[in-house]
């Protein structure tokens, strides 16, 4: 039988921070939507549908872009949805 | 065992002549009035009916007083060394011991020999039992009835091969290979954005099979990999087939034994295949990059697994690649480029550069689809018979890559949605307008390969290239 071998973690030794979600509103009634579309092909017809339908509801509506699917929201557009918006609908695939 | 504080101490062994020469030397100061204490590294019983003869065969004394050579004769006052002298030299042994009449009889000089502690593979573990290093990590237990490597399965660190397990013993000889401190930082890596340190590098490094003189490529690498251009997270997120690819250029390459010949993509150069992986490891533990979590390509590619190679510069008819980016010709860069398999390029016929171009441009158009332009960038891996056709027609790189990128230009009408009865394809408006295959600078030209065979290779990029995606990005391989 081997002995015990002591081997060095080769991980970050942390699993990814497991953060609470936030309250989700009850009604969406007065409050801002804002539509993300990523940049991938036919995003954006997907998010004219979503918002002709929440217009029709008489629901708050603002438009969205990343500059590129490929790499994560700029802080600055992360923050300006922040600002704006209480809940975000994001077009993740074409 | 507590060191001694005062007095001479004298390491030895009965396994070298000079040593054993010095025995009467040994025999008359044990028999004087200062203390000594003589440690043995090989045989306790040596030298045989000396009092203060302590047994050192753990090395743990040897190993704490940086013994190189025996006989080393140290002189320590207050727990402070103030004198040692190595080998036999019958002057500076007078002169330390205050005998006059010291070895009498004895040549003024002869050389010692070699320490036990120093002896190859024997100094990391005399740092890993005497805690000669501090290594952070935390430490995982594999017990006695798993193998080793089935531990490194079982808590995912492997890409679906074995890995050498990553012992403190390997990991303190890995970091042999580099200057740079274990908690020094090499990067921020994703998705989980943790960071490396040289000592996890040297852990992954360990794991995918690197010799300790890979390290510091491995480290430009993981630089390279992080640097924001490269977009690692993107390229790991993706549901498209690519990986980085390692380009090597530069001293290293000879140095560490890389392969840029025959089979250069392929398997078979340890350098080569435990570089790439080493990068690879390093993503999927430290990063947390796991496929079918954040890792969602739909079929990949092999050289996920490993994809690095050398360029063949010295049969090479143009610059370096590292040259072309900017870097001194002595100096040794790794490249990474973000790219996925291997495609290729077959010509026995051409034997002129406008023929020959033509072909490239032929193949090139196929690079993620004919019909998408400016999407992927590609690398174009020319071969040793490819290569002399330029060089014998005196074209440049430069000269070359003109000549592609006029080929490469499409007319629209080719390459939209519905011609050739593909649905695939640009805009219709795009129609009347001519497009270039690949954006600026989006391909690269290098040289590698066997010197039979007239192929060449395309190694086609991930289809979100340029600032919105990935760019090929260089750095230095420092010591």
């Amino acid at each position: 039988m081997k002995p015990t071998t002591i081997l060095l973690d080769p991980t970050a030794e942390k699993s990814p921070e497991r953060r609470e979600r936030i309250q989700r509103p009850t009604d969406l009634k007065g409050i801002t939507i804002g539509l993300l579309n990523i940049s991938k092909p036919r995003g954006d017809i997907f998010l004219d549908e979503v918002e002709r339908q929440l217009i029709e509801q008489g629901l708050n509506v603002r438009r969205f872009q990343k500059p590129t699917f490929a790499r994560v929201a700029p802080l600055e557009l992360k923050q300006e949805i922040k600002s704006q918006c209480e809940v975000v609908i994001e077009a993740l695939a074409d | 065992m507590e060191q001694p504080k005062d007095g001479l101490i004298l390491f030895c062994k009965k396994d070298c002549a000079t040593c054993t020469m010095i025995v009467p030397v040994m025999k008359k100061l044990s028999a004087g009035n200062q203390a000594l204490t003589i440690f043995t590294q090989d045989d306790p019983g040596f030298p045989e009916g000396l009092s203060g003869v302590i047994d050192d065969t753990s090395l743990e004394q040897s190993y704490h007083f940086q013994i190189e050579t025996v006989p080393t004769l140290i002189r320590l006052e207050n727990g402070q060394e103030i004198g040692r002298t190595v080998g036999w030299d019958r002057e500076e042994w007078r002169t330390m011991t205050g005998i006059k009449s010291l070895g009498e009889g004895l040549p003024p000089f002869r050389p010692g020999c070699g320490a036990k502690n120093v002896e190859p593979g024997i100094v990391e573990e005399l740092a890993v039992r005497f805690g000669g290093i501090h290594l952070a990590s935390r430490r995982i237990a594999s017990p006695p009835l798993e193998d080793e490597m089935e531990t490194c399965f079982a808590h995912g660190w492997t890409d679906g091969l074995p890995v050498v397990p990553p012992t403190e013993v390997r990991v303190v000889r890995m970091l042999e290979g580099t200057t740079r401190s274990p908690d020094e930082g090499v990067g921020i890596i994703p998705p989980n954005q943790m960071a490396c340190t040289v000592e996890k590098a040297a852990i992954n490094a360990v794991m995918a099979g690197c010799k300790p003189e890979y390290l510091p490529v491995v480290l430009a690498a993981v630089e390279a990999a992080c640097l924001d251009e490269f977009c690692l997270h993107g390229l790991l997120a993706t549901t498209y087939f690519s990986g980085p690819v390692v380009i090597v250029n530069g001293p290293v390459v000879k140095a560490i034994g890389m392969n840029s010949g025959g089979n250069a993509l392929g398997q078979g150069n340890r350098a080569n295949a435990t570089i790439g992986r080493a990068l690879q490891l390093i993503v999927r533990n430290v990063g947390g990059g796991r496929p079918g979590e954040i890792d969602r390509a739909a079929l990949g590619n092999p050289g996920k697994y490993t994809f690095c190679f050398a360029e063949d510069e010295p049969g090479s008819p143009w610059e370096p690649l590292s040259v072309e980016r900017g870097f001194p010709e002595e100096t040794s860069t790794v490249t990474l480029f973000a790219g996925d398999g291997v495609q290729a390029v077959v010509d026995q016929l051409s034997r002129t550069p406008e023929s020959l171009a033509r072909s490239f441009a032929l193949c090139l158009r196929s690079v993620a689809h004919p019909k998408i332009p400016m999407a992927a960038d590609a690398v174009l891996v020319v071969s040793p018979e490819h290569g002399n056709i330029f060089r014998q027609a005196g074209w440049t790189k430069a000269r070359l890559k003109e000549e592609l990128d006029h080929l490469l230009h499409i007319p629209g009408l080719e390459l939209v949605r519905g011609a050739q009865g593909i649905a695939e394809g640009i805009p219709e408006a795009m129609k009347d307008i001519t497009l270039p295959k690949f954006r600026p600078g989006g391909l690269n030209l290098v040289h590698a390969g066997g010197t039979a065979g007239k192929f060449s290779a395309i190694i086609g990029g991930w289809v979100a290239s340029g600032p919105r995606g990935s760019q090929l990005v260089t750095k230095e391989i420092r010591s």
